[in-house]
C-alpha cells in the first residue's frame, strides 16, 4: 500500500534540542518510525551534507487569498513555504474579506488543505475588519482552532481596546500580535527616518513609533498577565524594551524578519519599491543589535513578513507602492548567510520557538524521533546560490534578493509524511 | 551627464560649465529675434504630473528658443485618469520620439525611475520634496550674476527662509549653494526642518531676525497654508512674526543683499513687503533667468551644435 511507503532520510544531522548527531531518519505513515544508522527504505533521500530538523513554522505569511490572488493565492505561497523548508505558516489576516470570522478562518484552513503542501494556520484579527474599533470573537475564532490573533499592518491605536483584547484574550488561551506603529506617527511614511529619508525628500517612519507602541503594550501585558507576541522587531531599542520585559520575567515573545537582519535603509536610494517594506529597512546599528538580540535569545523567531505584491501594484512612484517584500524561499539563506546561527539555533528560531509561539507545538517544532509527526526539512547550509526573481515559486516576483548569492538552502522537504520537496523542487 | 536628476552628481565645476552656457542663453535672450537652430529637429515633451503653469513654460519657452519641437503632457487631461501607468504614458510618448522628457510629479524619485523606461534625456522639473535642480542652477546664476562673482559664491551669506522639510528647492539649493563655496543658513522651526538633518556645512537659525542683518541673500520660501493642518506651525499669524519678511526687517538688509523667491509668492504670509519697493529683490530677474539656464541645460543634455548659437533662426 503506497501509504504504508518507507520514506528514509538517509546520511544528514538530525538537529533536535540539546542532541545534534548524524543519523537517518524513517518515515512510515506520517511519523518518524526510526532514527539511526544504517537504515533503508523504499523511498531514499539523500541528506548528505545537510541538517535534518523539524520543518519550519513561519509566524508571519501573507498568502493574499483571499482578495488579492493576483499576488499570491494560498496554494503558489505554500509552494514557496514547502521549498523554504516550512512544513506550517500562520497566513495573515490582512485579507479581503479579513480573517475576523469563522466563515473566513475556515476557508483558508481548507485551501491550504487543498494544496497539501504544509499546513496553513490563520491567524485571527484583533479587531473586526482590522479596523481598531471593535473586539473579534475571539471564542469562536478560537473553537475554530485560531490559535494567535493579529491586525498586522496596522497596530491596535487605542490603548483602552488593546487593554480589553488582552484581558478577553487571557480567558481563551489565545496569544495576540502586535504590530507595532503608532500610525500618527508615520503618516505617509516611506521609509526609516534619518539621513538618507531627509536627502531624498520623503516622509520618515520614525523609529519611535514602533519603540512607543511596544513600549505600552509591554506594560499592558505587565497589567494584564496575558502573553503577547510582537511582530517584526526593527529597532535597537525595541530590542532593549524586550530583553528589560523578559528579563522582569514577562509572557512576551519577538519575532524578527530575514531582511532586517540583513538589509539598511541606505538601500532605498535608488528609489527601488522593492525596499518598501514596514516597519522600514533600518540602520547598520539597528542591525547589530537586531543579531545580537538574536544571539542572546532576546527575540525568540525569525519569522520572513512574506508579502507579496503583483508587479503592476508594486511598480510605483517609492511614496505610493506597497510595503513588502518576498520571504519564504530566501529566509534559510539570508539568516544563514547575516547571521549563520549554530544549527540548535536556527532550528530554535525557525521552528521550534514559533511552533510554540503559534500554539501548533503539538505537531510541529516536534523532536525528530520516532512516534513524532513526520514534518520535516533537510537543508545544507554550505549550499551556495544566486536568487532569481523569476524562479521563484512564489506568484509574485518582489525579493529583495534578486542577483544576491545566499549561503544556506533548503533540499527538501516532508509534508505530513509525504515528500512535498525533493532536491529543491516542489511537488507540482 | 545624461540626466539632470538631482543637484548630487553635479560638481562645482560642471555648475559652473552650465552657468556659462547660460551666459551665452542670456545673450541670445537679449536679442531682437531671441532664437537660435541649435536643437531644431529636436523633440523636448513636458510631462508635468503635478500642474505647475510657470516652471513648464519657462521649459517649452526655453526648448523654443533653441527651436526645438515641443508637447506637452499634463496629468489633467491624460490617459492617467484611465488607469494607464506613469511607465507606460513614458514608453508611449518615447515611441513618438522624444529627445528630452522634463517631468515634474508630486512623488519623489520619479524621474530617476522615468529614466529606466526612456532612452530619452530626463531632467527634473521638480519631485515632491527631493529635488528641483534648474531652480537651484538659475538661482546660482541669479546670485553670482548679480554680484559680478564669477562662477563662486565665496564669502557670501545666503539664508533660506521657511519651511525647508518640505522643499525641494531648498534641497537642490542647499548643495549648489554649499558646493560654490557660500556660507548657508536654514532658517526654519524645527518642525520643518528635515528630522534626519541637513547637509554638511549648512547652519540653522530659529528666526529671520537672526539673520537678515548680515545676510548677502535672503531667500525666502513659499509656506503653504497646509502645514498648519499637520501641527506644524501653530498659525500664520505667528509664522509671519518669526519668519516673515516686513519692512523693518527690509530696512535692516544691507545696502547690497538681494532678495529672492522660487515663487509662487504667499503675500501677507511669508511676504510681507511688496518686493517691487526692495532695490535688492531679484524675484524678476530668477524668472528671466529660469529661461536663460534651461536653455543652458536642455542645450548642454541634448548636445546640440555650437554653431546653432551663432545666428538668428531663419
Amino acid at each position: 500500500m503506497a501509504q504504508k511507503k518507507r520514506i528514509v532520510v538517509k546520511g544528514g544531522t538530525v538537529v533536535n534540542p540539546g542532541a545534534v548527531a548524524p543519523a537517518d531518519v524513517a518515515i512510515v505513515d506520517g511519523l518518524v518510525v526510526e532514527v539511526g544508522q544504517g537504515l533503508d527504505g523504499d523511498d531514499v533521500l539523500d541528506a548528505t551534507g545537510c541538517h535534518v530538523s523539524s520543518g519550519f513554522v513561519d509566524l508571519h505569511t501573507h498568502l493574499r487569498e483571499p482578495g488579492k490572488e493576483e499576488a499570491e493565492t494560498i496554494e503558489t505561497g505554500s509552494r514557496a513555504a514547502a521549498l523554504g523548508g516550512y512544513t506550517a505558516v500562520v497566513a495573515m489576516p490582512n485579507t479581503d474579506p479579513a480573517q475576523d470570522s469563522v466563515m473566513v478562518v475556515e476557508f483558508v484552513r481548507e485551501q491550504g488543505r487543498r494544496a497539501g503542501l504544509v499546513d496553513v494556520h490563520p491567524a485571527g484579527c484583533i479587531t473586526v475588519g482590522r479596523a481598531g474599533t471593535a473586539l473579534a470573537p475571539y471564542a469562536s475564532l478560537a473553537a475554530a482552532g485560531v490559535r494567535i490573533l493579529t491586525d498586522d499592518g496596522n497596530g491596535v491605536q487605542d490603548p483602552l481596546l488593546m487593554r480589553r483584547a488582552l484581558e478577553y484574550a487571557r480567558d481563551l488561551g489565545v496569544t495576540l500580535a502586535q504590530h507595532c506603529e503608532v500610525s500618527r506617527l508615520t503618516e505617509g511614511a516611506v521609509m526609516h527616518e534619518g539621513s538618507c529619508c531627509s536627502a531624498m525628500g520623503v516622509p520618515g517612519w520614525p523609529a519611535l513609533a514602533e519603540e512607543l507602541m511596544l513600549h505600552r503594550d509591554i506594560e499592558l501585558v505587565r497589567l494584564t498577565g496575558a502573553p503577547m507576541h510582537f511582530l517584526h522587531l526593527s529597532t535597537a531599542g525595541s530590542v532593549e524594551l524586550v530583553r528589560r520585559a523578559k528579563a522582569d520575567g514577562l509572557p512576551v515573545t519577538a519575532e524578527v524578519t530575514p531582511h532586517h537582519l540583513a538589509l539598511d535603509h541606505e538601500l532605498l536610494a535608488g528609489w527601488d519599491p522593492v525596499f518598501k517594506v514596514n516597519p522600514p529597512l533600518r540602520t547598520r546599528g539597528d542591525i547589530e543589535a537586531l543579531k545580537q538580540g538574536v544571539a542572546d535569545g532576546t527575540i525568540d523567531a525569525v519569522a520572513t513578513d512574506h508579502a507579496p505584491h503583483a508587479a503592476h501594484a508594486k511598480e510605483l512612484p517609492l511614496d505610493q507602492a506597497p510595503p513588502g517584500m518576498l520571504g519564504l524561499e530566501t529566509a534559510l539563506g539570508v539568516l544563514v548567510t547575516a547571521v549563520a546561527p549554530a544549527p540548535e539555533r536556527l532550528c530554535e528560531l525557525m521552528s521550534w520557538n514559533p511552533a510554540r509561539i503559534a500554539g501548533i507545538d503539538d505537531r510541529h517544532g516536534r523532536p525528530v524521533a520516532p512516534g513524532e509527526p513526520a514534518n520535516i526539512a533537510v537543508w545544507d547550509t554550505s549550499e551556495v546560490w544566486t536568487v532569481s526573481r523569476h524562479a521563484l515559486a512564489s506568484r509574485s516576483t518582489n525579493t529583495p534578493y534578486h542577483g544576491m548569492e545566499l549561503r544556506g538552502r533548503n533540499r527538501h522537504t516532508i509534508h505530513d509524511g509525504r515528500v512535498v520537496v525533493r532536491d529543491r523542487k516542489a511537488l507540482a | 551627464m545624461k540626466h539632470l536628476i538631482t543637484t548630487a552628481g553635479l560638481d562645482a565645476a560642471e555648475i559652473g560649465n552650465l552657468l556659462d552656457v547660460a551666459d551665452h542663453m542670456a545673450e541670445i535672450n537679449s536679442r531682437p529675434v531671441p532664437k537660435v537652430p541649435a536643437l531644431r529637429g529636436r523633440t523636448v515633451a513636458s510631462v508635468f504630473f503635478e500642474d505647475s503653469t510657470r516652471t513648464r513654460l519657462s521649459f517649452e519657452t526655453a526648448a523654443k528658443r533653441l527651436s526645438a519641437d515641443t508637447m506637452t503632457f499634463s496629468a489633467s487631461t491624460s490617459s492617467l485618469n484611465k488607469g494607464e501607468s506613469l511607465r507606460d504614458t513614458i514608453e508611449t510618448l518615447s515611441a513618438m520620439g522624444v529627445d528630452a522628457f522634463v517631468v515634474r510629479h508630486k512623488s519623489s524619485g520619479v524621474p530617476e525611475a522615468v529614466t529606466q523606461w526612456t532612452d530619452a534625456v530626463v531632467i527634473n522639473a521638480g519631485d515632491g520634496w527631493h529635488q528641483h535642480p534648474t531652480q537651484a542652477l538659475l538661482d546660482a546664476f541669479t546670485v553670482t550674476r548679480s554680484f559680478g562673482d564669477g562662477n563662486t559664491m565665496e564669502g557670501r551669506h545666503i539664508a533660506i527662509v521657511g519651511d525647508i522639510k518640505h522643499s525641494r528647492v531648498a534641497r537642490s539649493c542647499m548643495d549648489v549653494f554649499v558646493k560654490l563655496g557660500a556660507r548657508v543658513t536654514a532658517v526654519a522651526p524645527s518642525t520643518l526642518l528635515p528630522a534626519g538633518g541637513l547637509p554638511g556645512g549648512v547652519a540653522v537659525a530659529h528666526g529671520i531676525d537672526d539673520v537678515v542683518g548680515e545676510c548677502d541673500v535672503l531667500y525666502m520660501l513659499r509656506m503653504q497654508r497646509e502645514r498648519m493642518d499637520s501641527a506644524l506651525v501653530p498659525e500664520l499669524g505667528e509664522y509671519s512674526a518669526r519668519f516673515g519678511l516686513d519692512p523693518a526687517r527690509a530696512a535692516r538688509l544691507p545696502a547690497h543683499s538681494l532678495v529672492m523667491h522660487p515663487g509662487p509668492m504667499n503675500r501677507g504670509v511669508e511676504m510681507l513687503v511688496d518686493p517691487s519697493h526692495l532695490p535688492g529683490s531679484r524675484i524678476l530677474a530668477q524668472v528671466a533667468n529660469g529661461v536663460s539656464v534651461r536653455m543652458a541645460v536642455l542645450f548642454s543634455l541634448l548636445g546640440g551644435a555650437a554653431a546653432g548659437l551663432e545666428r538668428g533662426d531663419s
